[in-house]
């Protein structure tokens, strides 16, 4: 087995790329002409409100939706289709229910081929990886949400992606798991270094996690903002109280507020809207 | 509220299969607390009968006049154990029904899983198929003898029709149900063409497959007997109408036994083998029955 060292390249061009959805007389631009570049390595968030066309963008950078203009780029490849190089972590429920842990994380190497032996040695050691040695023989029905993440995590891994698409990961996990993975996550980055793009609505999140956050707009989906996060690693809960990340936040607030007033009018109250993005 | 439900999964992870086991364990004592009672109504019902049988029961409408009361039903069983025609009825009944079934199983997974995933696959080969389908397998009894220039071949035919319906619609079934995200994130894993199929669609439909098969064992033991009856030569269905035509009339009781016996055995086969094909299903708590 070929294998692409761990400081691979990893860069992600983003040229004028829209993506229409639905069928018809439905059929609607859900992202709209953006363009953006990502540095190999490179910890971007996407951020925006709920329905702005995150995952389409996503999806469209994984392979699995056409551009209707503009492309998506992997180191000056024009993306096609779907590739394990492009690594791919839904919200939840997309472990192979009838596979045993350690098969739905050998996965990827089954497919390019390597022997059962070897694939799930490489399997274990992602599992220790993310905290989950001694949960091989078990299948993901019997896992809490949280393992089942970080089983995605290390299914995603095994192939060794030049970028890491993830959407809206932790999103279904309860606040102090949620808290655990992020860190987890953060962790498990800093040893594989791969370019990561990550999807949330929470703008905690994306502070606590991002180089850099990307604020999409909506209807049509675009980039709004794009903000550096200057703070270094590793980090940890200090970051979350600083002041720096309170300044961000607030920034963050007033896009999606503008977002939301967008959107649904400015008929709710400003302070129930605030409330509903801490 | 999702708090609170993740926490508890988290920290049971063995608890489902301790779960399990003490409600199986409940179960059994449950069961056998029950027994008592569900032999009573059996021995009762035993017993209406050979009443019925011996006093050559008279009700107008229907008459028990010439059913034979249970102790020569038992009689005539223990003779055809010990008869050297057990075995030809008995393995000419069960090649018919594994072939008829198992090519039902091969073609109606096959075209199930093809249907349930091609657009091109459903418009070609599924019309044909709705055309014939609410045809029931034994109407088919007459063309297939004339179709087949072998009495074996329109019987194993029959059988095949009567399994096929079955295992064909859930397959589909399955198959159409597979998670969109599932599919998404296999090739995004690098899963391409037929690998696809083995992989995640095929496994991913596997309980409603054995759903359909579990089912279509049934239909294929109830269209044999039919077959048989009036195509046979050997097997159990000939077995119970030849009983008839020479006024055995213990062994046609026999012969209904032994066809229940035989359609309930390998019901029961195919959802063993099913539970041990879907074992992540039984965890779930997913039942094949
Ligand atoms: N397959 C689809 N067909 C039609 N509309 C869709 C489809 N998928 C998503 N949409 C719509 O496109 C918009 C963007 O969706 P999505 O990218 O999922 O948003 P986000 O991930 O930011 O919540 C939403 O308004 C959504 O309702
Ligand atoms: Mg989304």
């Amino acid at each position: 087995m070929t294998e692409t060292p761990n400081d691979a390249p990893g860069r992600v061009d983003v040229r004028e790329l829209s993506i229409e959805l639905g069928a018809g007389a439905d059929r609607f631009r859900a992202v709209e002409r953006v363009s953006f570049a990502i540095p190999a390595g490179q910890f971007v968030c996407l951020l925006g409100p709920s329905g702005c066309g995150k995952s389409t963008l996503l999806g469209a950078v994984a392979g699995h939706l056409p551009a209707a203009t503009g492309g998506a780029w992997l180191d000056d490849e024009k993306i096609f289709g779907p590739a394990p190089e492009r690594g791919l972590v839904f919200q939840q429920h997309t472990l192979f229910p009838w596979k045993r842990v350690v098969d739905n994380v050998a996965f990827g190497l089954k497919m390019k081929g390597v022997g059962r032996a070897e694939r799930r040695a490489r399997a274990r050691e992602l599992l220790e990886l993310v905290g989950l040695a001694g949960f091989e023989d078990k299948y993901p029905v019997q896992l809490s949400g949280g393992m089942q993440q970080r089983v995605e995590i290390a299914r995603v891994l095994i192939n060794r992606p030049r970028v890491l698409l993830m959407d809206e990961p932790f999103a279904a996990l309860d606040a102090q798991t949620r808290w655990v993975m992020q860190q987890l996550l953060l962790d498990v980055w800093s040893r594989v270094k791969t370019t990561v793009v990550f999807v949330t609505h929470d703008i905690d999140e994306a502070i606590f996690l991002a180089d850099r956050i990307l604020v999409m707009s909506h209807r049509p989906g675009r980039i709004r903002e794009d903000l550096a996060i200057p703070a270094g690693r590793p980090r940890g809960q200090e970051w979350l109280t600083s002041d720096e990340f309170l300044r961000l936040k607030r920034r963050c607030m007033a896009l999606m507020r503008d977002e939301h007033e967008r959107a649904f009018g400015a008929r709710g109250e400003p302070a129930a809207l605030a409330g509903a993005f801490i | 509220m999702s708090a609170v439900r993740s926490d508890r999964s988290d920290r049971s992870d063995s608890a489902p299969s301790a779960a399990a086991t003490a409600g199986g364990a409940r179960r059994r004592a449950r069961a056998v607390a029950r027994l008592p009672l569900q032999l009573l109504s059996l021995a009762i019902c035993l017993l209406l009968w050979q009443w019925a049988s011996s006093r050559q029961l008279h009700l107008g409408f229907v008459t028990f006049a010439n059913v034979p009361p249970p102790a020569e039903v038992l009689d005539a069983a223990r003779a055809l154990l010990d008869s050297p025609k057990l075995w030809p009825h008995l393995s000419s009944s069960l090649a018919r029904v594994g072939f008829g079934f198992g090519a039902a199983a091969v073609l109606g997974v096959a075209l199930g899983l093809a249907i349930g995933r091609s657009t091109w696959a459903r418009l070609t080969l599924l019309p044909p198929l709705e055309v014939l389908r609410p045809i029931p397998a034994v109407a088919w009894i007459p063309l297939a003898i004339l179709m087949f220039p072998s009495s074996e071949g329109s019987m194993v035919f029959i059988t095949f029709v009567g399994a096929l319906f079955p295992i064909l619609l859930n397959t589909i079934h399955g198959a159409e149900a597979v998670d969109a995200r599932l599919v998404a994130a296999a090739r995004s894993l690098g899963t391409r063409g037929l690998r696809l199929f083995s992989e995640v669609i095929a496994p991913g439909a596997a309980p409603s497959i054995v759903t359909g098969l579990s089912i279509g064992m049934g239909t294929c033991w109830f269209c044999l007997v039919t077959a048989e009856m009036i195509a046979g030569q050997y097997g159990i269905g000939y077995y119970t109408w030849e009983s008839y035509t020479v006024q055995a009339y213990p062994n046609i009781v026999v012969g209904m036994l032994l066809i229940g016996v035989l359609g309930m055995g390998s019901s029961v086969a195919v959802r063993r083998f099913g539970a041990l094909l879907t074992p992540w299903y039984q965890i779930k708590g997913g039942r094949h029955d």
